[in-house]
């Protein structure tokens, strides 16, 4: 592994000596054609689809409630997931979805590399939809650099301008459709379009529209570089044994002219260079700016086949291999029996490791325990709350009394009224204000659809029943076949 | 310390020219723009300066005239407002009414509970449990004047023996062996058949004599068989609550000097929308009489 850089800075490391801050250098990728781009475009599409449609997605949920499938509803407090429904104490769902997420990321690097940097992060995603749009109005890399180097003429001007309105069109459509998780899709949109949208939605519909203009036209790889955490600790979920993108330098080294002899199959064109959307040189090797994109492997392949040389000269290849190859052709001479040798002292890659193990157990682990919350999650609860000032009354014939305060929360939909009861010693009497009666004339809680109940139970024990200071009792919730469908414990306090 | 500007042999990179201890700094120089970035905080912490109060000197308010003292007054006159229409309604319905409206009951239940912590708690408690000393409970079922929504209204917007208010409750018990109408032996025979009343006279013959003494000078207002009158707020005697203690040395006590109670009039100081909130919440806490 003696070709691999540990420094990766050679672009930015190239100001005049003693300057501690460096002008940035544009970077102006090239189109490529081949099986990566091709993945990339797919996963771009697939991403960008998922984004703009889904809050267009219908659900019903019923009269008087929200029919988006996927809604952040923050005034009412409740998240809609097509037929999950998730309350504000239930948030740790929300946090294990997080949890999964970054763990599935680590396995993910693990295995594959920074396929999640190079393929499916937003950064990445809209960055190609920006390059696209500048390629269509400004042309491929060559054109853009003479448009740029070109004196400002009224035609420039137009494809520039051209090209941001373009770019600020698409950054409206992404910010808007942020709003759209939180608010109605239809309704924000009209109200965004006519003007009757609140400040609030303005303000956050500027900053994500802003942000993505930014970042995805003008900081491009700035924010992979110099913003973003991730490429900082990824190192350490990747080994030897993970799948990266790199330059096999076995093979390609010494670089020289295509028809020289005595040289490797690197023809030094600086194809993958002038593909690389961070403006760096794969054959130095790993390096932080490299986001995994692999666009320099499909431009080094084209280049390979109109030489009539085997693909494969950058590759998504371990760095294990890449030192197996290295050792099994010291000594020979570039040519094609290097090649063969190379190829042939590679291992598969070793997908079932310690490290890939650890991430799926704890991924599987996470995601079982999520899924058993989930499916465990009570659909109503009752809860009792004690009242401590006064902590009892005394009444006028020697009787004892408590207040209690019943909160009935239901997460369903369908209405329902519950009997409540008290299991308690004899003689104890329970009242609960303002409520109904069932036929047995014990008290009718009724349950607010999808929302919560509060009743205030006033709990009395006779004069001179001799009660400790300390007596449990139990509220349980009758359905109408008389089961019991929700209990809850609490104590009746009485002096000593 | 200051070194030279060389190249890095491993690297390839530039040093900074600073040196610690034999270590080196290598110069992997920032973006422009982060600089930029930087700066432009400073400007915008300079406007801020200049529109915000920023500075630690009384009166610096800043060009936009901004306080956070402002901006509170804003928020609960914008919040005063949002209350209003209800308040409005409350106002002028009958506490029956608020109670029978499901939406302007809560209302009133938790504006009650505010404006009972911030006026009433202080001598009735928290949660209305009163305070040995003369401050009832507002959560048991005795009363001293009644216990229905419009009892307890009339008590709330006048208060008791109040010489402010005309429509105060007032009324007054003699202060028999002060003022000479009972003798000491009389109060003592007085205070045993009150006793007798809940069961718990220490002297049978006592009480037996202070039956006629009750008969004579107390019945009038507390009546015949002791359980007081709401009218006269005259206390009921033979139930198990006692307002200023129930031992033998209080009902001397009381007897001999007199106990009167004085509550203030609420009507004039609270708006009568709170008055009518106050009402439904006391009438909540558990001592509430239907109508």
């Amino acid at each position: 592994m003696s070709r691999i850089d540990p420094g990766g800075v050679a672009h930015v490391a190239g100001g005049e000596a003693g300057s501690l801050y460096a002008a940035g250098q544009k970077v102006y990728p090239k189109a490529v054609h081949g099986p990566v781009r091709r993945a990339k475009w797919a996963i771009l599409a697939a991403c960008l689809a998922l984004y703009y449609l889904v809050p267009w997605l219908r659900w019903d949920r019923g009269a008087g409630m929200p029919d988006q499938a996927v809604l952040v509803d923050i005034a009412n407090a409740r998240i809609f997931l097509l037929w999950i429904e998730i309350w504000p104490q239930e948030i740790y769902f929300l946090t294990g979805l997080l949890v999964l997420a970054a763990i599935g990321l680590f396995a993910v690097t693990s295995l594959f590399g920074r396929v999640w940097c190079g393929f499916a992060c937003p950064q990445t995603v809209w960055t190609d939809l920006f390059l696209w749009v500048e390629r269509r109005i400004e042309g491929d890399r060559n054109a853009r650099m003479r448009l740029d180097a070109a004196p400002t003429t009224r035609g420039k001007a137009l494809r520039k301008l051209a090209k941001h309105a373009a770019w600020l069109v698409i950054a409206a459509a992404t910010g808007g459709a942020w709003i759209m998780y939180f608010q109605d899709a239809p309704t924000v949109t009209r109200d965004i379009l006519t003007g009757g949208a609140s400040l609030e939605t303005y303000v956050f519909f500027g900053l994500f529209a802003g942000t993505t203009y930014t970042l995805a036209g003008w900081a491009r790889e700035q924010v992979c570089t110099y913003m973003c955490p991730w490429p900082r600790f990824q190192a350490a979920m990747l080994d030897e044994n993970s799948l990266v993108v790199s330059y096999r330098g076995w093979r390609g080294e010494p670089r020289g002219k295509a028809k020289a002899a005595g040289v490797g199959d690197c023809v030094d064109c600086r194809a993958c260079l002038h593909a690389c959307p961070t403006g760096i040189d794969i054959r130095d090797g790993q390096q932080l700016e490299c986001i995994g994109c692999g666009l320099c492997i499909d431009a080094c392949d084209e280049v390979m086949r109109r030489l009539s040389r085997p693909a494969g000269l950058v590759a998504f290849e371990t760095l294990a291999n890449l030192a197996a190859s290295e050792a099994a052709t010291a000594g020979i001479a570039p040519g094609p029996a290097r090649q063969v040798r190379g190829m042939k002292a590679r291992q598969p890659v070793r997908f079932s490791r310690p490290r890939t193990w650890l991430y799926a157990g704890v991924l599987g682990a996470v995601a079982a325990v999520m899924l058993g919350a989930f499916l465990l999650r009570p659909t109503a609860t009752l809860a009792v709350l004690r009242d401590r000032a006064p902590i009892f009354v005394r009444l006028s014939d020697g009787g004892i009394r408590n207040a209690y305060t019943l909160k009935l929360e239901n997460r369903t939909r369908p209405d329902a009224a519950l009997a409540l009861v008290l299991d308690a010693p004899e003689g104890f009497r329970l009242v609960v204000q303002d409520s109904a009666a069932d036929a047995e004339a014990r008290p009718l809680l009724a349950l607010r659809q999808d929302g919560i109940t509060q009743w205030r139970a006033l709990v009395t024990a006779p004069a001179g029943a001799g009660l400790p200071e300390s007596t449990p009792v139990r509220f349980r919730l009758l359905d109408a076949a008389g089961h019991t469908v929700l209990a809850e414990r609490s104590v009746f306090l009485a002096p000593k | 310390m200051p070194t030279k500007i060389e190249k890095d042999a491993v690297s390839g990179t530039l040093t900074t020219g600073h040196e610690w201890d034999g270590i080196k700094e290598l110069n992997t120089p920032l973006p422009k723009w982060w600089l930029y970035v930087f700066y432009a905080t400073i400007a915008f912490a300079a406007v801020w300066v200049v529109l915000y109060p920023a500075l630690p000197i009384q009166g610096a308010t800043g060009l936009t005239g901004w306080t956070a003292r402002g901006a509170i007054e804003q928020e609960m006159a914008e919040h005063a407002e949002r209350l209003e229409p209800r308040l409005a309604a409350i106002r002028d319905a009958a506490p029956q009414e608020i109670l029978a409206d499901p939406e302007l009951r809560n209302f009133a239940l938790a504006g009650g509970r505010v404006a009972f912590a911030n006026n009433c708690a202080a001598c009735h408690g928290a949660g209305g449990q009163g305070a040995q000393g003369g401050f009832p409970s507002l959560a048991d079922d005795d009363w001293l004047w009644g216990g229905k929504l419009a009892d307890i209204r009339q008590t709330i917007a006048h208060g008791i023996r109040n010489a402010e208010d005309e429509a105060a409750r007032t009324t007054m018990m003699p202060r028999f062996l002060a003022d000479g109408l009972l003798s000491a032996a009389q109060v003592n025979e007085v205070a045993e058949h009150v006793l007798s009343l809940s069961g718990r006279a220490t002297d049978a013959a006592a009480a037996r004599r202070g039956a006629a003494v009750f008969a004579e000078n107390c019945s009038s207002c507390h009546g015949n068989d002791g359980r007081g009158s709401r009218e006269l707020g005259a206390p009921d005697l033979a139930d198990q609550i006692w307002l200023y203690g129930g031992d033998k040395a209080a009902v001397v006590q009381s007897v001999s000097y007199a106990r009167a109670g004085v509550m203030p009039a609420w009507g004039g100081r609270l708006d009568p929308a709170v008055v009518n909130m106050l009402t439904v919440y006391v009438h909540s806490l558990g001592g509430g009489e239907p109508e």
